[in-house]
């Protein structure tokens, strides 16, 4: 496979995406046969257009700017309660124009006030995106420090990279294969330009699959509300694509690893994503079967960490162990040192104030007050979820309190809470992140007994609390929130407060299906990048350190690094340098 | 003339360095080394896995010295390095073909 070809695929794909725009472009009223004219929603993309009345709420969500009632379908007048309704509505919306003919200018206030609902909306979102964009940086911090110094330049350009990579595949299709079908934008203004899904019918019920508007921002993609929620989705998803690097470090080539890094925003995200909060059958799975409020997932312990851990976990499996860590029978014989613990504290920091735009954020409403109550259950399980794992490795496995262990509770405690935590009171937040911490101790141990290596604990981190997350939901939340979530009424109830075990199970199935579907599409990916360029590296470059190699300059350069003795040597081998390092040095 | 490497705990570098320049020596050249001696290394835990730590970091004070200088210097690198504690350190004494200033070109006694 050489560059010409490699060019011409990625001009191929680019160019599909851009004709899909032109032909999901449908001004074109024709097309839809059965929709008025103005039913239509036109893209606006210079926000002109966007917040009115109809947005001006009061706390409780209830609006107050009458609108219409949609007339009664013929099946519809049959039914005694429905044309009830529908005669209050229209007295009401009468009683309303009444009203607008007595006090004009109080509907042009109106149209102020939602308008500056939602523009707090906008703001919002786009600044709780710009706090988690800002954790690109944490993860670089925390997956260098965990790994060794020789390859600290290779690690930080994986996790470099991915950034603009995994951005450019999701703005190309990635976001249209996610979000081209969710339907109105509610709390930016109702835009409903992105109502493309494709969907099969199963036991005669709608299966959301993917959507298939917005490719590449353009046509009923540009619009300002669809903009915001493409930064905020986008910020998202290199945060799944981010962690595999982790687990994979320090013997994946830059070039499979750059194959992974076209895929993980165009097509490995998306699908899933689609399925939860896309719209699709996941979501459905209230509505369609009664099975509490469907999978439900705030902020993305599933959508987000569980996909990024379970890509780990087969990338970290598929790769193998990194050379001299186990011996011949898989047992760990040779643990390899952080090389630079304040970088992974600073990280896990950086992190920890990134999750303060991750969580809230998920809100995409600024005026959804219940957003000091998600920042704060955050806060909660970041604290218990350290506090825990250090004690767990303190008292009970281990003699000293470990700081690696210390960050990747912390890290676990927000990973859990990431899912419940719009859903749990302080409580029940502060426990679910208790046991993370507890998780992620065990989990690490777990997968070193197995024999897959992941240097940074990515997998137990972030896929093994991602299900502690989503499944804690079906146990802690508390009946206090999400009214009407995935198009569900009541609240969302879990079953130590009375919502008995139907939710339980919607997130168990989508707990599962994140596992099987994100395992097939890995091991699809890793095989692709094995066919085209080898995913491990040489064995003599992982012991020279794949920096120079791999990227042509140390990354601490002038410093002598002491690489013999950091890599682990099974007694009995002999290391021959490569042919360059050793005319270098006159061996 | 007589080499002394002498390997010595860390934290003596400056006492070492300020005794021997009440003698009138005024050169050395100090390198940071790793090492151990009889005493053997210990284990330690990272993430629930052990691993042995046998190199200490050490300093190693390398000078050159007339032969008449050698016995007082060498004494006073011992008494002053000495802790009592077990990895205190080792001296050797070599000898020296020649030595020349690379400035001067001078060579020999002249060149210490």
């Amino acid at each position: 496979m050489n560059k010409r070809t490699l060019l011409l695929i990625t001009l191929l794909t680019a160019g599909t995406c851009w004709f899909a725009a032109q032909a999901e472009d449908t001004n074109n009223v024709a097309a839809t046969s059965a929709a008025p004219a103005d039913a239509t929603p036109k893209p606006d993309p210079a926000g002109t257009a966007t917040g009115a009345s109809s947005d001006a709420q009061d706390a409780a969500g209830n609006h107050f700017v009458g609108s219409e009632p949609t007339p009664l379908s013929a099946d519809d007048k049959k039914d005694a309660t429905k044309v009830k309704t529908y005669e209050d509505a229209k007295k009401a919306y009468a009683d309303y124009l009444a009203q607008v003919k007595v006090e004009p200018l109080a509907v042009k206030l109106s149209d102020s006030v939602g308008h500056n609902r939602v523009a707090i909306n906008f703001m919002w979102t786009l600044v709780t995106g710009f706090l988690v964009m800002f954790m690109q940086a944490g993860f670089a911090l925390v997956e260098t420090g965990l790994c060794r110094a020789k390859n600290s330049g290779h690690t930080m350009s994986m996790n470099f990279m991915i950034y603009p990579m995994g951005m450019l595949g999701f703005y190309l299709c990635g976001f249209a294969f996610m979000f081209g079908g969710l339907g109105p934008i509610g709390t930016m203004g109702n835009y409903g330009g992105l109502n493309g899904e494709w969907t099969i019918n199963l036991f005669g019920k709608p299966f959301g699959l993917l959507g298939h508007k917005g490719f590449l921002l353009q046509g009923v993609g540009y619009d300002t509300a669809a903009f915001a929620l493409f930064l905020f989705q986008m910020v998202f998803m290199d945060t799944t694509a981010t962690i595999p690097t982790g687990a994979a470090a320090e013997r994946w080539k830059f070039s499979a690893f750059m194959i992974y890094g076209c895929c993980i925003g165009t097509i490995m995200y998306p699908i899933f994503g689609n399925w939860v909060w896309g719209g699709g059958w996941l979501s459905q799975l209230g509505t369609n079967f009664g099975l509490g409020h469907g999978h439900v997932d705030f902020a993305g312990s599933t959508v987000v960490h569980m996909q990024g851990g379970v890509i780990a976990l087969i990338f970290a499996w598929l790769i193998g162990p990194r050379y001299g860590k186990y011996d011949a029978t898989g047992k760990l014989v040779h643990p390899i040192l952080a090389h630079n613990i304040p970088f992974v504290m600073l990280g896990t920091f950086i992190l920890a104030f990134g999750w303060f735009g991750f969580n809230p954020g998920s809100s995409l409403a600024g005026t959804d007050l219940r957003i000091s109550v998600i920042a704060v259950n955050t806060m909660l399980a970041s604290a218990t979820g350290a506090l825990a794992a250090t004690l767990w490795m303190w008292w009970v496995r281990s003699k000293k309190p470990d700081p690696s262990m210390m960050c990747n509770g912390m890290l676990a405690g927000l990973v859990a809470i990431t899912a419940p935590c719009a859903f749990v009171s302080a409580g029940g937040a502060s426990i679910i992140g208790l046991i993370a911490g507890i998780i992620v101790v065990e989990s690490v141990f777990f997968w070193d007994r197995i024999g897959i290596d992941d240097c940074v604990g990515a997998i137990s981190v972030h896929g093994v609390n991602g299900a502690w997350g989503c499944l804690s939901i079906g146990l802690f939340a508390d009946g206090t929130y999400g009214d009407g979530w995935n198009g569900v009424s009541g609240t969302v109830r879990g079953l130590f407060y009375g919502g008995g075990m139907s939710q339980f199970w919607a997130e168990l199935i989508g707990v599962t299906t994140c596992f099987v579907t994100l395992s097939i599409v890995s091991i699809v990916v890793y095989q692709l990048a094995e066919k085209l360029v080898g995913n491990r590296v040489d064995k003599d470059v992982e012991i020279e350190g794949l920096d120079v190699p791999e990227m042509g300059v140390p990354g601490y350069s002038g410093m002598v690094l002491d690489k013999q003795s950091e890599t682990p040597m099974p007694r009995g081998e002999h290391y021959v340098p490569r042919a360059s390092v050793a005319a270098a040095a006159k061996v | 003339m007589k080499k002394i490497e002498a390997i010595i705990k860390p934290f003596k570098l400056d006492e070492i360095k300020e005794a021997l320049g009440e003698l009138g020596i005024a050169g050395m050249t100090v390198i940071e080394v790793k090492g151990f001696g009889r005493q053997k290394g210990h284990t330690e835990i990272y993430r629930g896995s052990e691993y042995t730590v046998d190199f200490l970091p050490k300093i190693k004070i390398e000078l050159v010295v007339s032969e008449e200088q050698t016995d007082e210097a060498v004494d006073a690198i011992v008494k002053t390095a000495k802790t009592g504690k077990i990895g205190d350190g080792k001296v050797f004494v070599t000898t020296v073909d020649d030595a020349i200033r690379i400035r001067t070109e001078e060579k020999g006694a002249k060149a210490i």
